[in-house]
Formats: structure tokens, sequence, C-alpha cells
């Protein structure tokens, strides 16, 4: 066990030249830091507006028939950094088919599309900062970022939170997965504690019997929910 | 106790069938009383289009969400906000996403009409001043146009938060 103390975060940098895409995207110039009280009156993500369809939050039923691939449950709890629930947030997800393609008519890679999956999904946090997905594991997939470049499965992850800082766009893999190892969009983040945060773990207790296996995953969002200091 | 957050990873080039909703790009009709349109295109920093990013806009009850199109142009419409607290001028904050930001990008979005209270807006001010523009739509004939400059020339000023 590493007997370093845990950083502040985990972010990678905005530069990390072996996921070659950031060379040109990362900003070159530091941020401009704005002071603490200002970082707790930003407003809060206001997305009602997104609409919650009732089969948003099961993958597997969007279309008139199953999609193929290993049937999974992935659900864990949303927490702010003092460790409460976030209720009532919402979730977004999306994921290549079991087989390794996305839906998205940028996707060339040539493995079959599954007329049963699109792979998108929404909920909302409940009481206690729960989320749930009904859906297929992803498979992995070739990219052209280095040669023989694939990503190991992943499923994307969109959340708000209670404030504008808490906003988190992130990815969660699989345990196991030989590709981490190889990844440079996972390996941007130094601290190998910090890649394991994006592991979800396989758990029996969630797995149904006959029925779909079991990932938890918990996510932690910036930001606290408790009252700003007051000056 | 205090838990480290969870890390961010990029939104990736595929999430267009997915976050996307319907009349995402308006926080209120374009026709409302107070409505504004803003156009902007995103570049890297070879000054080339990046089409495959999101911005989203906030402010208030207001949140809209924009994918870029092929020539790296987005769009919001939005009900221009009142001054915030403390002198605060009228702004909205604006987040990037794209293939090839491991992080978003956290800016803001100010308003041509408003010279003298961006003069005295507080966050401006920690701005060097060279920079500033960079914050501040411009006026192109009744729509706003604000480009968001990733890198290079004319880099957006971007918040830690």
């Amino acid at each position: 066990m590493s007997t370093n103390p845990e950083p502040t975060d985990f972010d990678p940098p905005y530069l990390h030249p072996d996921y070659r895409s950031t060379v040109l995207r990362a900003p070159g110039r530091a941020p401009v830091q704005l002071p603490d009280e200002w970082f707790h009156r930003l407003s809060g993500p206001v997305f009602g507006r997104v609409r919650i369809g009732p089969t948003d939050h099961d993958l597997t039923v969007q279309h008139a028939g199953e999609p193929i691939g290993e049937r999974m449950i992935v659900t864990g709890r949303v927490l702010d950094s003092d460790g409460r629930p976030v209720p009532d947030t919402l979730v977004e997800v999306w994921q290549a088919n079991a087989a390794g393609r996305y839906v998205d008519p940028g996707d060339d890679h040539p493995a079959p599309l599954d007329p049963n999956f699109t792979g998108a999904g929404r909920c909302l946090t409940d009481s206690e900062g729960r989320y749930r997905f009904l859906t297929v594991k992803p498979g992995a997939y070739p990219w052209r970022n280095h040669p023989n470049a694939w990503r190991p499965a992943h499923i994307h992850f969109s959340l708000f939170g209670p404030e504008l800082s808490s906003r988190l766009v992130t990815q969660m893999y699989f345990p196991g997965d030989p590709l981490m190892a190889h990844d440079p969009i996972l390996r941007s983040i130094a601290d190998p504690r910090g890649r394991e945060r994006l592991v979800a773990r396989f758990d029996l207790d969630t797995t149904e019997p006959e029925w779909a296996l079991g990932y938890q995953w918990d996510i932690v969002l910036r930001g606290r929910n408790a009252t700003p200091m007051e000056a | 106790m205090s838990l480290v957050p969870t890390p961010s990873q990029t939104v990736g080039p595929f999430f267009g069938f997915a976050l996307p909703f319907a009349d995402d790009q308006s926080a209120v009709a374009a026709d409302s009383p107070g409505a504004v349109r803003i156009e902007g295109q995103l570049v890297d920093g070879a000054g080339a289009p990046v089409p495959d990013g999101l911005l989203e806009a906030w402010q208030g009850d207001q949140f809209a969400r924009s994918g870029t199109d092929p020539e790296g142009m987005f769009h919001f419409v939005v009900r221009k906000p009142a001054a915030g607290p403390d002198g605060e001028a009228p702004h909205l904050h604006v987040t990037v996403f794209a293939r090839g930001l491991l992080r978003h990008l956290t800016t803001r979005l100010y308003f041509p009409d408003e010279a003298e209270a961006n003069a005295a807006d507080p966050v401006l001010q920690l701005v060097d001043a060279d920079r500033r523009p960079t914050l501040v739509a411009r006026d192109d004939g009744g729509v706003l146009r604000w480009d968001v400059h990733l890198q290079g020339d004319g880099e957006t000023v971007f918040f830690a938060v």
C-alpha cells in the first residue's frame, strides 16, 4: 500500500501528447483562477429541459428486439466531496455496442451495428444519490491514435451535480481489461489511484441470477452541497 | 471527510447520438422578449475548426447545449441575463467539451453593449487587459458573434473553477 497522502484531485492534464488529439486542443495558457467565494456562488445546473423517457435507463428495451451482448446492470452512488449523496441529478451515458461499434455516423470501425441497440441512456439519481442502468457490455474498438491502438471497453458518463464546478464528463472502465494498460486516455491520469477510480467493481450482490451481471461504480463530484461559508 | 473527485476523461468524438436533446440550443424561444442569438466557431491551435465539440451555456434558470457542425460552428439562443451580484456584468457561463480535451474548459461570455459594466466586472478585472476581448461577443448585425480559440493566438481565457 502506498503511504502517499491522497492528492486533492486526480484530473489529467490538458496536454498529454500520447493522446494525440490533445496537442492542438489543449490550451497553452494557465486558466485564470477565480477566488473561492466565486466558486461557491456559481449558479447550479438547470437541466430540466432534458426530457427523460420511460426507457431511457434501460438500453436493452429501446428497440423492437433485444440487443446482442452480455446483459449488464451498472449502478452506483453519486456523492459530493463531503461524501453526501447528490440526489435528483442528471446522469447521461453513451457507449459502443457489444461489437465495439458506435451508432454515431462518424464511427467507421468495420464491426456490425446492432439494430436493437442505440447505446444512449439517461436517468436522475434517487434520494440517496443512486443511479442504475441496464445495458449490454460494450466492446473494445480500434482507433487511430497510434499503431494498433485499441480503446478498452468503457461507458461514457456525463453528470451535473449541484453547481457549475461539479460538472463532470468521464468514462467508466471494466475490471481486468488488459487494454487499460495501453490506453493513453486512461493513462493521462498519472496516479494509479486515480485510474482505479474509473474502474467499476464487479458485484455478485448486484448481479441478478439468470439475468444480468452487476457492476458498482460510485462517482464523486467536485464541490459541496453544504451551505457555503459566509464571509 | 473530504473525498477526492472522480477524475475527468474526454467526451470523445462519438457523443452526437446521445447528448443532444430537443431544442437543446435554445434556452428560450427565439421570438421571446430579450432573446439573443449567439453564434461562434470553435477552433484549435492550428486555426482549424473543431467539428466534434460540445458547448454548454448556463445562467440562472437557463441552460443550452450545442454541438459543433463540420465547420466548428455552434449557436445558442438565450435571454440576455441581468447584471449579477457584487457588480458582475451580465454574462453566461460556458463549458467546452471535445475530443482531445481530457477535461472540459470553463469560460464566460460577456455582452458588447455593456462596456461600462464590463469595465467594472470583478472577474474581467482578474484577466490581463489584452486578453479580455476574448470573453466579449461582438455585435454582427443583430446576432452576437463569439469564437472560442482553444490554443494559440487569441486563445480564449479559461477559468479554473
